[in-house]
């Protein structure tokens, strides 16, 4: 059985002051298996966030269901982590603090969440800062705690919507392998949206390219390079064979975006 | 060469603060002392400080200041504990906004000092009339700006909550609060400050105590310098306690420094 079941997903927003309603997604049908690690690369605005987002219960679908573990998502909650792109941390917790938040939030006594966070700050390599504000930290600091944030809840799906897009492009290429050295460690199931077409090779086991909006699934391409993943891994032949593909598609994509942009 | 936006260096800035002063006392005094205007409506530094003095050691001024200090807190701690819950069930909930918003943003424009006469109709002249003429003054203009800053409260973070496993009421109590309290204890800081222009208003009328009691009372007697003292002892009351609330809240909310 599947993990995660994206069962004919569309989204259309209502049109802004009286307009056409503007449909953001075309019905989506997607099957997760568990600890599978999906990237679901598209142009900007083809409506994988939106579709991430509807994952996460965040926004409702204006048609289909989604899934986890045969139970539909109605709203948001601590079995799907959720990773941004803005810094989200709260400015107001120290580092130790945010990533304790979603336990204290279900109660977990404050001696059992000092081991857990503990354990999270050491994975994501901050200890020293757990004591420090958010905005002492550097931005990728910042993505490493709301990573370990998300998982500190030991959440049946983790969802990253371009987590490092704010990022300077050499510390993106080491959170990269952070992220995948933990989930080659601890087995998660992931949905990761990106437009890096880079990024979703190297992070995949399955990539998902969307159309251009209204978003829908133009391909699913399964990633059967071996792990542990290396970063020179982004230059070997099998690579950029992957790469020179899926240029192609997203280019076609990308093109047809800006067409419809400057009609 | 002045250049737009371009930063001064701290030591200018601290020097280019206080040669305004200097150049204002030095303006009051070639005005009053070199006889270019009527001594009986501006007194002269000298005899300001004078006036001031014998307040102080023979006239127990330092009781009227004492009242007037606790009139002003007594009225906005009451405005306070009142507003700012008001205010926050206003942001974090649009029905209550909805019901309120529009007859708090009503009151807000109708002025303390014409509900004088009122309140002391209702309360007498005693404390309680005082403290309520702050009250009204204060807790409209609160209400509406707290209410504000929480329906402003960031919408990621709330989401990322929610994403967390926080419910509805851990959203308002561990997100909305702490993420605005800073902002709250700034409006805090504001409205104090008015709130010590009420204080005044209320006691040039029905009053026999008080900064501004002593005020009108000096104006029958012609006693500018009195005025005046009193007018400067006001300003630096009210720069103390600014620079307190500030400390205050640098000290509870470290986070938010910059």
């Amino acid at each position: 059985m599947s993990k995660l079941l994206i069962e004919g997903v569309s989204r259309t927003f209502a049109g802004v002051g009286g307009g056409q309603p503007v449909r953001a997604l075309q019905p989506v049908d997607l099957a997760v298996a568990a600890n599978d690690f999906i990237t679901i690369l598209g142009p900007s605005g083809c409506g994988k966030s939106t579709l991430l987002r509807i994952v996460a219960g965040l926004e409702a679908p204006s048609t289909g269901r989604v899934l986890l573990d045969g139970k539909a998502v109605t709203r948001p909650g601590p079995d799907r982590g959720m990773v941004f792109q803005s810094y989200t941390l709260f400015p107001w917790l120290t580092v130790a603090e945010n990533i304790g938040f979603g336990l204290r939030e279900q109660g977990m006594p404050e001696r059992e969440r000092t081991e857990i966070v503990a354990s999270y700050v050491d994975l994501v390599g901050l200890k020293g800062f757990e004591n420090h504000w958010p905005k002492q930290l550097s931005g990728g600091m910042q993505q490493r705690t709301a990573i370990a944030r998300a998982l500190a809840n030991d959440p049946e799906i983790l969802l990253l919507d371009e987590p490092f897009g704010a990022l300077d492009n050499q510390t993106r290429g080491l959170m990269q392998e952070l992220l995948l050295g933990i989930w080659e460690r601890r087995k998660k199931t992931v949905l990761f949206v990106t437009h890096d077409i880079e990024e979703a090779i190297f992070m995949a086991s399955r990539v998902i390219v969307m159309s251009a909006r209204p978003g829908r699934i133009k391909s699913d391409v399964p990633v059967d390079l071996p792990h542990p993943r290396h970063y020179t891994l982004k230059t070997s032949p099998e690579f950029s064979q992957l790469k020179a593909q899926l240029t192609e598609d997203i280019r076609i994509e990308a093109v047809r975006t800006a067409q419809t942009q400057s009609a | 060469m002045l250049r737009p936006l371009h930063p001064v260096a701290p030591g200018t800035r601290t020097v280019l603060g206080i040669a305004f002063f200097v150049f204002f006392v030095a303006f009051w005094a070639w005005i009053t002392l070199g006889g270019h205007v009527n001594r009986i409506f501006l007194a002269d530094p000298l005899s300001m400080l004078k006036d001031g003095w014998r307040l102080l050691t023979e006239d127990r001024f330092w009781l009227d200041i004492l009242i007037t200090i606790w009139r002003v807190f007594g009225g906005f701690a009451l405005a306070s504990i009142v507003a700012v819950p008001i205010g926050i069930a206003m942001g974090a909930w649009k029905p209550v906004e909805a019901f309120l918003e529009p007859f708090v943003s009503f009151a807000r424009y109708l002025p303390a000092s014409a509900f004088i006469p009122l309140l002391i109709l209702w309360a007498g002249i005693g404390e309680l009339e005082k403290l309520l003429v702050i009250f009204v003054g204060s807790v409209f203009q609160i209400i509406l700006i707290v209410a504000v800053k929480v329906g402003g409260t960031r919408r990621d973070l709330v989401e990322a909550a929610y994403t967390l496993g926080a419910t509805d009421n851990g959203i308002v109590k561990r997100v909305i609060m702490p993420a605005n309290a800073p902002e709250i204890a700034e409006t805090l800081r504001l409205v104090l400050g008015w709130a010590w222009t009420y204080v005044i208003v209320a006691e040039l009328i029905g009053s026999s105590s008080g900064i501004g009691y002593m005020i009108i009372n000096s104006q029958s007697r012609l006693a500018t310098g009195q005025i005046i003292f009193g007018i400067i002892v006001i300003g630096l009351i009210g720069l103390l306690s600014d620079f307190a609330f500030k400390a205050l809240n640098r000290w509870l909310y470290p986070w938010s420094l910059a």
